[in-house]
């Protein structure tokens, strides 16, 4: 009977292995594997090594720098992706589609090319560098460049992860808020935020691992100055370059375990959280 | 709600942590020099930096030096758009006649500030090919043979590239009923030979050494040593050809950045600094050959003495070789086309 009248949502046994086979086997090669490598060859000539290779002072000042482009970049692209996610979702305007297109320009446009635009702006040659470097400022091949880069990168972030969440949640709960008298701010920690808790929180997360990790338009505007303007990124391009190939892979074990770690803390915060979760997906 | 709170305050305290960290690693030195150097100098300039610091120690000064190195062309640019560098040592004058002219960061005249063309140390071109030189390259004629594969970066952004593109054309120029017809179909043939064109010398020679690439690797001197002390063992094998071009890396300093800085008298000593015993013998021990006659004859067994053409002599000086090969519609972009 079964085997004449299977149900329309049973696949056949072979069509379910293949495709099993096919992800797991993605997964692996293109995953996995490099992911196992990095680690391997980090610790290739021994822990020694590895964690002297850590605790080398450029490497340090690199870290350093890494995380403290993030710690600027990314609660000032929270703020915004808010005020941005906020305004598409609640409220009608003219040109919404457009900031929307706007917001995307990141992800379309190559890091590259958002650098040397900032060189063309910043740059010696360009249009604001002169008049800045009158006043003693910096911003190209110094930490306002580099933080630039990675604010211009990571932009889209917590606003694409918003804007639906927002959008698909309506107004209802703002306008019951408002005809009982809260205020603007009130309504907004009282009712939106506890509503896109954690659709924040996932942006921020990915917003982060995205600034850390940067390399193209950072390159651009960094100048390379060793211990000085390298980055987690650039310094383990610059690390293998010099040969230095422990070195360098004990950097990239070092971003790939602050993925892991950024991972680890979002599936944490799905497991703890999770009833939650699910009833702010009800919304 | 809280915890979201708490959360993004914690997010708060480790940057204020974290700016808190680079203010404090921003003062200790009384005088901070950056110098903005091409690709392979970083072991050369690690030593003489710390060598520097120390005489300068001795006089009771602070120095501290920085150093960023890339393609000698990308830096040079770098430099032009702001990066705020006292000293540049790149690899050839024409990128510094760059910077003075489209950046109009340093006298025209730079050039004859220091001894001998303002480069302290000199290079070459040389070959270096794999264990046992499988395709049995000899002389630069090899190169053109279409089954050899060539690894030099892109002249258009790499100072080695040039010096190994204007070696190749002296080569086929000065051959017996050679001349510039002659010269640039040998290059063209010689860059149809190249597979990929790396943008700085290290790049071509992680591309000839970690991933395998090519017959020959169109090298510094320097750089190949280099390549055969982090090998090890015979993995492959430096080869000097019948003739190559002395390059001589100059060394400058950035009038307008030192002026801005206050900085002028240490990179003035800095690059002095270069020009003694002390430090040509570092340069030496680094494999470029130095100018000091004397050190030199000691360390004559690692640079053979062979035939090299100068860029004044063969090609009539930088600012003329560069308008002529590797401007824009150059012969470079008329002879080298892509993925062919």
């Amino acid at each position: 009977m079964n085997k004449i009248f299977s149900k329309p949502t049973e696949d056949p046994l072979w069509l379910k292995l293949t495709l099993g086979i096919i992800a797991v086997g993605f997964i692996a090669i293109m995953l996995l594997m490099p992911l196992v490598l990095v680690f391997k060859e980090a610790l290739a000539s021994g822990v020694r090594t590895f964690f002297s290779a850590m605790v080398e002072p450029d490497t340090l000042a690199a870290v350093k720098l890494s995380l403290l482009a993030a710690a600027i970049a990314v609660p000032l692209n929270t703020v915004f992706g808010i005020a941005a996610a906020w305004s598409i979702a609640k409220f009608d305007f003219r040109g919404k589609t457009f900031l929307v297109t706007l917001i995307d320009l990141p992800f379309s446009v190559s890091p590259v090319v958002a650098g040397l635009v900032y060189v063309l702006v910043f740059g010696m040659q360009g249009w604001l560098g002169p008049t800045l470097a009158g006043y003693d400022i910096r911003v190209l091949f110094a930490l306002p460049g580099i933080v630039l880069a990675t604010i211009f990168v990571t932009f889209p972030f917590v606003a694409r992860e918003l804007i639906p969440l927002m959008v698909d949640q309506g107004r209802d709960e703002e306008e019951a808020a408002a005809t009982l008298g809260a205020s603007g701010f009130q309504t907004f920690m009282r009712v939106t935020l506890p509503n896109i808790k954690w659709g924040l929180l996932y942006g921020i997360l990915l917003c982060n691992a995205r600034a850390l990790g940067e390399f193209g338009a950072v390159s651009v505007l960094s100048g390379h100055i060793r211990g000085q303007t390298n980055t987690m990124p650039l310094h383990v391009e610059l690390l293998y370059n010099n040969y230095d190939y422990t070195g360098a892979f004990a950097v990239a074990a070092l971003l790939a375990m602050l993925a892991l770690l950024t991972l680890a803390l979002k599936s944490f915060l799905e497991w703890r959280y999770a009833d939650e979760l699910a009833a702010s997906h009800r919304h | 709600m809280k915890r979201i709170l708490s959360l993004l305050a914690a997010v708060g305290m480790l940057a204020a942590t974290t700016a808190g960290f680079s203010a404090n690693a921003a003062l200790a030195a009384d005088v901070q020099l950056l110098n903005v150097s091409y690709d392979p100098t970083r072991g050369l300039y690690q030593e003489i930096n710390k060598a520097f610091a120390a005489q300068q120690k001795s006089k009771g000064d602070n120095v501290t030096i920085s150093n960023s190195h890339g393609g000698s062309g990308s830096q040079a640019r770098s430099v032009i758009d702001g990066l705020q560098a006292d000293v540049v040592t790149l690899a050839l004058a024409a990128d510094l006649d760059a910077i003075s002219k489209n950046g109009k960061l340093l006298r025209a005249d730079w050039q004859k500030r220091l001894p001998q063309n303002s480069s302290p140390y000199t290079s070459t071109i040389i070959f270096l090919v794999r264990k046992g030189n499988p395709k049995q390259v000899r002389d630069w004629n090899d190169l053109v043979k279409p089954d050899v594969q060539v690894i030099t970066p892109n002249p258009k952004t790499s100072g080695g590239a040039r010096w190994a593109y204007l070696a190749a054309w002296d080569y086929a120029a000065k051959q017996p009923s050679g001349n510039g017809d002659k010269a640039k179909t040998f290059v063209a043939n010689l860059y149809k030979n190249v597979p990929v064109l790396d943008s700085g010398a290290r790049g071509s020679t992680v591309t000839f050494t970690k991933r395998g690439i090519g017959d020959v690797l169109l090298s510094w001197e320097n750089e190949a040593h280099l390549v055969l002390k982090e090998a090890g063992g015979d993995q492959y094998k430096i080869l000097y050809p019948s003739r190559s071009i002395l390059a001589e890396p100059p060394v400058a300093i950035v009038d307008k950045n030192v002026d801005r800085k206050k900085t002028r008298a240490t990179a003035e000593a800095y690059l002095h600094f270069l020009y003694t015993p002390q430090a040509q013998e570092i340069e030496a021990r680094n494999y470029y050959r130095p100018r000091n006659p004397q050190i030199l004859a000691k360390y004559r067994k690692q640079f053979p003495d062979i035939a090299l053409s100068t860029i004044n002599g063969a090609f009539g000086g930088w600012a003329k070789a560069q308008a002529v090969h590797f401007g824009d519609g150059g012969v470079f972009d008329q002879i080298y086309q892509p993925g062919r």
